[in-house]
């Protein structure tokens, strides 16, 4: 017994005394290039690189170090060649200015690619002109945080996107700005990742784009700007809490668009100014609660193949269409929400209006139908065709309705 | 001419109703940007206010102002003055008057409150259809001495193009979802003064993302100077047309 303890002091010293070494990178040291810093590197080594550009082609990283740039030293991958390409455990990347990556028709070039790793943090880094930004593919526990991703990426077959995810597991993506890129964030077999306070605007496609990512949770991003909003498809399990899906406003611009999502929470966020804010298809069993929307063009639509879904306590204010809907099948439930065209009265003083609620105009019925119709967009005819809808209605599905509709805004 | 026009201006001026329709634009122009929290949702409200009154107002106070100067004009065309510049003065008097009314009563608080291009393609197309539907009420006046039937016929036409046009083309639409109609919209625009101005007005207001691919359609054609100096055109055309036909019944028409 004595000898097993004696042994495990001996090795708990044995470990500290094997002390991390320094090693310093720069023009007037010893030590001029980066890779050869790490070269002569071992595991749990520091690297702390002077300010000055480095021309170095591709940085390999397969050692547990960490790299950290002083003043953001700049690499720069002359537009031929991915930055840093990481293939370790417990590795970092802190402090620097990764530039002008290659961009290849066959290989995804990106300015720091992590391969089949486990721990490795991406910190405080600035990446411009990146064809990927940060790509991590097959890793577990990575911490991409605080970087400011930037790309000017003219459309999208020729750019790339600013933290692309794949097969990955246990991502913790924090505080990242990223501008310019196809999709800012995109996941495919993404499981249990936290996606928090990042930003994701005018990006040629989508500021966030994910497939296949089951059980991650988004809170308070933004996503602003992009060129065509937010998609995401075939998942299970999505949290989203308290995000802004603000701006994007174009013919085929959504504030986010749900293909196949189930069993999900989508709460608190801001759907604000955009062509559609929320777009729903094939969806099932989401609660959506607590949400804003203002000033969009649609706030809701939502295809008649979704089914389960929960409208609760959500506020719509000022948008041109409340819900636009493609058929007369109705297997969602709207209750208890705030409707500012809401026209009815409340007798018994409880905040609840005594007339259900048909948020389905008739008119965007009959757009959803015949889009040509929208030539016809404020005239009095549709005024009045609305008027005599909401009074007796008989194109618009009837179930749709909210039962109780709020009579006040409700505070969030 | 002059004096002619000089006379007309001057009579619609002091004439109560036009007083009345003046300050009732301005109040509810200046009630409606008072009320809306932004200026542009207070535009929006505006905007369905001079699609529907303007018209009416212009079409039936020009034909009920033509019969009643029926005896003024019998006078005149005693007198050696030739009918077209009578026709023509009675027109231009209506029109200016009019449209003063409107700017003064539309045009200045839309200036005060939201004076960017969406602001001013209003101001125009208030103006435009102002004089488009007094050189309409010419017409309806020029083609019937009875002063009921003139007045039945001008009210029956502000409905058609503010109501029953718009029922056609959406049962027109109807008829023919199969097809691609979103050109053909584009041809409709042009047949009803008052569409033209809305989706004018509208397409300046950014809305047009919200037509999808009808609204690019719409924006690919109205959206640039040609479009709008082709909508503008069209406008004239409206005013042109109705104009010279109700000139050429005037000039031999038995008084």
């Amino acid at each position: 017994m004595k000898r097993i303890l004696y042994t495990f002091l001996i090795g708990c010293f044995a470990t500290v005394s094997v002390d991390a070494k320094v090693i310093k990178v720069g023009k007037s040291r010893n030590v001029k290039s980066v890779q050869k810093a790490i070269d002569l590197s071992q595991n749990g080594d520091t690297i702390i690189v002077d300010p000055g550009i480095y021309k170095e082609k591709n940085i390999i990283i397969q050692k547990s170090v960490t790299l950290k740039g002083i003043n953001y030293p700049v690499l720069d991958g002359e537009n031929k060649h991915a930055i840093i390409s990481i293939k370790a455990s417990n590795a970092t990347v802190e402090g620097f200015k990764l530039q002008h990556t290659g961009r290849s028709e066959i290989r995804d070039l990106g300015a720091i690619m992590i391969y089949d790793s486990y721990k490795i943090t991406a910190l405080n880094n600035i990446l411009e002109d990146s064809n990927f930004g940060i790509y991590v593919q097959n890793s577990k526990r990575c911490t991409i945080k605080d970087n400011s991703i930037t790309a000017y990426g003219k459309d999208e077959v020729q750019s790339g996107n600013g933290i692309h995810c794949w097969r990955s597991d246990s991502l913790v993506i924090i505080g990242n700005k990223i501008k310019g890129h196809r999709d800012g964030l995109y996941f495919e077999f993404v499981k249990n990742s936290l996606i928090w306070r990042n930003v994701s605007t005018r990006n040629v496609r989508y500021g966030i784009h994910f497939m296949f990512s089951n059980r991650n949770t988004y809170v308070s991003n933004v996503f602003e700007h992009n060129e065509a909003g937010v998609a995401v498809m075939y998942s299970k399990n999505i949290h989203m809490y308290n995000n802004h899906f603000l701006n994007n406003w174009g013919d085929a611009a959504y504030g986010i668009l749900l293909k196949d999502i189930t069993d999900s929470d989508i709460s608190g966020n801001h759907f604000t100014k955009n062509t559609v804010g929320l777009h729903m298809e094939g969806c099932s069993r989401i609660k959506l609660y607590k949400n804003i929307f203002s000033s969009n063009g649609w706030a809701v639509k939502i295809q008649a193949s979704c089914d389960n879904n929960d409208f609760t306590r959500n506020n719509f204010i000022g948008n041109t269409f409340d819900i636009g809907t493609n058929g007369s099948l109705v297997l969602n439930k709207f209750t208890g929400n705030y409707w500012d065209k809401y026209e009815g009265y409340d007798l018994s003083k409880d905040n609840t209006g005594d007339v259900s609620y048909h948020p389905v105009s008739m008119y965007s019925m009959i757009i959803d139908s015949n889009p040509a119709a929208l030539m016809l967009f404020r005239s009095l005819i549709v005024s009045l065709l609305d008027k005599t809808e909401k009074i007796l209605p008989g194109v618009t599905p009837e179930n749709l309705k909210d039962n109780k509709p709020v009579m006040r805004q409700i505070p969030l | 001419m002059k004096k002619i026009l000089k006379y007309v201006i001057v009579d619609i001026v002091q004439n109560k109703i036009v007083l009345i329709y003046t300050f009732l634009l301005l109040l509810i122009a200046l009630s409606v940007f008072n009320l809306e929290s932004n200026s542009a949702k207070g535009l929006l409200s505006l905007l369905n206010i001079i699609l529907i009154l303007v018209p009416l107002i212009s079409i039936i106070f020009s034909t009920i102002y033509i019969y009643n100067s029926s005896e003024f004009i019998e006078l005149l065309v005693s007198q050696p003055v030739k009918r077209k510049s009578i026709w023509l003065s009675l027109f231009g008097g209506l029109a200016s008057s009019l449209s003063l009314a409107f700017f003064i009563g539309a045009g200045i608080p839309i200036l005060l409150y939201h004076a960017d291009a969406t602001g001013i393609t209003m101001i125009l197309t208030g103006l435009f259809l102002t004089v488009v539907f007094v050189s309409i009420a010419m017409l309806a006046a020029g083609i019937t001495r009875d002063k009921a039937k003139g007045i039945g016929l001008s009210i029956l036409l502000w409905l058609y193009f503010s109501l029953i046009f718009d029922a056609l083309v959406l049962f027109f639409l109807f008829q023919f979802q199969d097809y691609p109609l979103e050109r053909a919209m584009v041809f409709f625009s042009f047949l009803n003064p008052i569409d033209l101005g809305r989706i004018q007005i509208l397409l300046q207001m950014d809305i047009s993302a919200l037509m999808g691919y009808t609204g690019a359609i719409f924006r690919e054609f109205f959206g640039n100077y040609i479009g709008v100096s082709l909508s503008f055109l069209g406008l004239l055309i409206w005013i042109v047309v109705p104009l010279m036909w109700s000139l050429k019944k005037f000039s031999k028409k038995d008084l």
